[in-house]
């Protein structure tokens, strides 16, 4: 295995324990070791980020279906606002310096630490 | 459902994928209170319903991100297909040790991380993006 695929290997091993133990995507550690690991530019971590989770979530979405878990209707109220969302939110990224995204990643982190300890 | 409740639940939906976009993140974080407060799932049902709108929204925001020459897709396609090994190591470690100590050693983790972005956010020159 290259020590590339070994960074990678490593990365979606902490983002899928991080995402199976607290129930979250797991892009607040994909993110920060894409930037700090790997020399990604902000945009490119926050992008490819968004390809991981929507492969981890849809494996985690599939067994909570197979469990009764999953209501379609309300993953669609909130997700159908959400894509628009998303759609407005990467287009006004890159009309900001990739050195704000940081900013904005390091409060995320610095809130979801406080959650955690709560 | 009040219409109060049901505007609550778009209103959050959107900002959670607005800030999805900006930092690059799923938006479960506000999905699965606003699936329990709003839409009156119950935990488990908003974790597991907050996954499935993630797919969506995750996949349109990598969508948009390839259009700007922001995508690795070969790498990002890699950390999904292998996370569940982290999802095994994240079971044997939740039984091996205290839940207190998984969520106080991830928010350490987390703490560095924003330490470190902190440092290039204020420290750093940027280009501003020439994409549109």
């Amino acid at each position: 295995m290259s020590s590339r695929l070994a960074r990678l290997a490593a990365i979606a091993t902490a983002a899928g324990a991080f995402s199976g133990l607290f129930g979250v995507g797991g892009g607040t550690i994909i993110v920060p070791l894409l930037i700090l690991w790997f020399s990604y530019g902000e945009r490119e971590a926050t992008g490819t980020s968004l390809a991981a989770i929507a492969v981890i979530a849809a494996m985690a979405a599939g067994a909570h279906a197979l469990y009764g878990n999953v209501d379609p209707l309300a993953a669609l109220l909130i997700g159908v606002p959400a894509v628009g969302g998303i759609v407005v939110g990467t287009t006004l990224q890159q009309r900001i310096p990739e050195r704000a995204v940081a900013g904005a990643f390091a409060v995320l982190l610095v809130g979801s630490a406080i959650t955690l300890v709560l | 459902m009040e219409a109060a409740d049901l505007f609550a639940a778009l209103a959050i939906g959107f900002a959670a994928g607005m800030a999805g976009g900006l930092v690059g993140v799923g938006g479960g974080v506000l999905f699965v209170p606003g699936l329990v407060i709003f839409l009156g799932l119950s935990q488990l049902e908003g974790e597991a319903t907050s996954l499935l709108a993630i797919v969506g929204v995750a996949a349109v925001g990598a969508w948009r991100q390839r259009s700007y020459g922001n995508l690795r897709l070969k790498d990002g396609l890699i950390i999904g297909a292998l996370s569940p090994v982290g999802v095994v190591v994240g079971t044997v470690l939740a039984n091996a040790l205290s839940e207190r100590v998984l969520e106080l050693s991830f928010a350490a983790v987390q703490l560095a991380f924003a330490y470190r972005l902190a440092v290039r956010a204020l420290g750093r020159r940027d280009e501003v993006a020439s994409a549109g």
